[in-house]
């Protein structure tokens, strides 16, 4: 009667993984894999490629200015995003949690019904508001502030701020989630100890909600960073990132080598953040919000 | 009263301002597909539902859309099935190198897409494999699977195993015990699964561009080749029709799910 408990039959958690893994396996780890061997390669003509060695696309990838300067933009645009995400997701997070309004549920809810809306549609909405026939231009002639449209588009700008529409949700669910994971009666043991409402907050709600920030943060960082299509379409020529060159190299220029070197260089940057964080601060957090 | 504002209505203030941010934009597209004007643009000149006829008649548009929708229901059928067998196995069962697997698993989240989209890209180019529906629909299983994954994980770890074994202590198979106990007491995390991996497929946009096969287009990448062009009425009917494809029917299927549940249980 060994084998009652299925449960203990060592191969059957192995079954079960199987076709995960080895979509896994083929879809994400072996292409991973191959594109490192792929980086080494040298574009000989266009879509012409020869095996080998090289470290050609690797030394262009990191030494290049004009390849460096769009990775520095491209870090710079994903900060900025990031702290304003955190500066105004903190806020309706906060509130969220505070509230003795009964419908918590609802307006969590309202907050994430933006993630849902397609992320194409978000972007390009904002063409409606700030373009040359916008809704900001159509009030400011309306009301005879200016007479000619002002052009508020196609700038670094208007792709941090596309950004952040797009990113907000990560940020104010990640902070509801550790805020109200805190127990109030730490916020009324400060405040009878004499502390102010703001001390309080200070003292004992912000630094216990940081897991939350530095999860909705990391989650901002890395999905601004990786972006392609924001800056296609609310930035100008000059706002491209590192993404876009990607799709550049490897659509366009057919240049498989170098597309990878330049992938792998996203992804070492990207995978260096996310590790710094997993060490220090553990990838659970951001599970525990997405579920 | 005093005149300096409490804090607290400073929060709900910005609380309030935020939620406009969040939605005024939407707001404005669903307002601007009802203008009849040839440029989208303000002041409105009235309203028709003149673009959603127009988008009604536009072939390529219909394409697009019976592409995104055959796309997202295989992705969401197929990343759902695999993510549901992986789930059990790493909630159920204690294995060496669950912690190395369960990270390989949430993985394709951390992947930048644009990196995935051409490792994944250039793999199946360089098998021989060309780009074709096959591709495209491998790409949005792989991205959408960790999230059918954790949402799976979360409900399956409140089911207790004792149900399961009981059922098995009274002779049900494992496959018996699986689809008369463990999948009706996950069934709202398996749909809430399905429908996150239908809605994120129907969404995407930048692996799609690396994996769409020429002459094929998704919604999304339709909407993007439109965007060249002009922001047009057209394209702001789209985006309302998306808008409620992605936003209203999940909510539409989640009250029905939950007033039938209420039907069933009283």
């Amino acid at each position: 009667m060994a084998s009652t408990d299925p449960m203990d039959n060592p191969a059957r958690p192995w079954i079960l993984l199987t076709p995960a893994l080895t979509a896994i396996m083929l879809l994400l780890i072996v292409p991973l894999g191959f594109i490192i061997v792929y980086s080494f390669w040298l574009n000989t003509g266009f879509g012409v490629d020869t095996p080998g060695f090289h470290l050609d696309n690797w030394i262009s990838a990191l030494t290049d200015p004009f390849y460096r300067s769009i990775l520095i933009t491209t870090i710079r645009i994903a900060l900025i995003t990031t702290v304003i995400c955190a500066l105004l997701g903190y806020i309706p997070a906060y509130f969220i949690a505070t509230t003795t309004f009964g419908h918590k549920a609802l307006l969590l809810l309202l907050l994430m019904l933006p993630f849902w809306i397609s992320y194409i549609i978000r972007t390009m909405s904002w063409i409606n508001i700030l373009g040359s026939s916008g809704a900001v231009n159509g009030l400011l002639q309306w009301a005879g502030i200016t007479a000619e449209p002002i052009s508020m588009l196609y700038n670094e700008a208007t792709v941090i701020l596309g950004l952040v529409h797009f990113l907000l949700p990560f940020m104010i669910l990640n902070v509801y989630v550790s805020l109200y994971g805190i127990d109030g009666r730490l916020v009324e043991a400060a405040r009878s100890l004499g502390c102010t409402g703001w001390q309080a907050f200070r003292e004992v709600t912000l630094p216990l909600s940081l897991p939350g920030l530095a999860a909705g943060g990391l989650l901002c960082f890395v999905l601004a960073a990786g972006t392609y299509i924001t800056p296609l379409i609310l930035g100008g020529p000059r706002d491209a990132m590192f993404a876009n060159l990607v799709f550049e190299a490897i659509i366009t220029q057919l240049n498989w080598p170098m597309g990878s070197a330049l992938s792998l260089v996203l992804l070492i940057v990207l995978g260096s953040v996310v590790a710094l964080y997993n060490r220090f601060l553990g990838l659970g957090q951001i599970a525990k919000s997405l579920s | 009263m005093t005149f300096m504002p409490s804090g607290w209505s400073l929060i709900r203030f910005a609380t309030i301002l935020i939620y406009l941010f969040m939605f005024l934009p939407v707001a404005v597209v669903v307002l601007l597909s009802f203008n009849p004007a040839q440029f989208g643009s303000f002041p409105m000149e009235g309203l028709s539902t003149h673009w959603f006829v127009e988008l009604w008649n536009n072939d390529a548009i219909r394409r697009a859309f019976r592409t995104s929708m055959i796309l997202g229901a295989l992705t969401a059928v197929i990343s759902t099935t695999l993510g549901v067998l992986a789930s059990l196995a790493m909630v159920r069962y204690n294995f060496p190198g669950k912690t190395i697997i369960a990270t390989a698993v949430i993985a394709p989240i951390l992947v930048p897409e644009v990196v995935l989209a051409v490792a994944l890209l250039l793999f199946l180019q360089f098998l021989g494999i060309p780009k074709s529906f096959f591709l495209l629909l491998m790409g949005h299983v792989i991205f959408t699977l960790p999230f059918v994954v954790l949402v799976v994980q979360a409900r399956l770890v409140g089911v207790r195993r004792e149900y399961e074994e009981a059922a098995m202590s009274l002779g049900a198979s494992q496959i018996q015990t699986f689809f008369a106990i463990t999948l009706p007491l996950i069934l709202p995390a398996v749909a809430a699964g399905m429908l996150f991996a239908f809605t994120i497929s129907f969404d995407d946009i930048t692996g799609t561009l690396f994996w769409k096969p020429g002459g094929v287009e998704t919604v999304p990448t339709q909407i993007f080749a439109m965007l060249r062009n002009s922001i047009s009425p057209e394209i702001n009917a789209l985006g309302t029709v998306m808008i409620v494809v992605t936003v209203a029917l999940p909510l539409l299927g989640a009250a029905l799910a939950r007033r039938l549940a209420r039907g069933v249980g009283g």
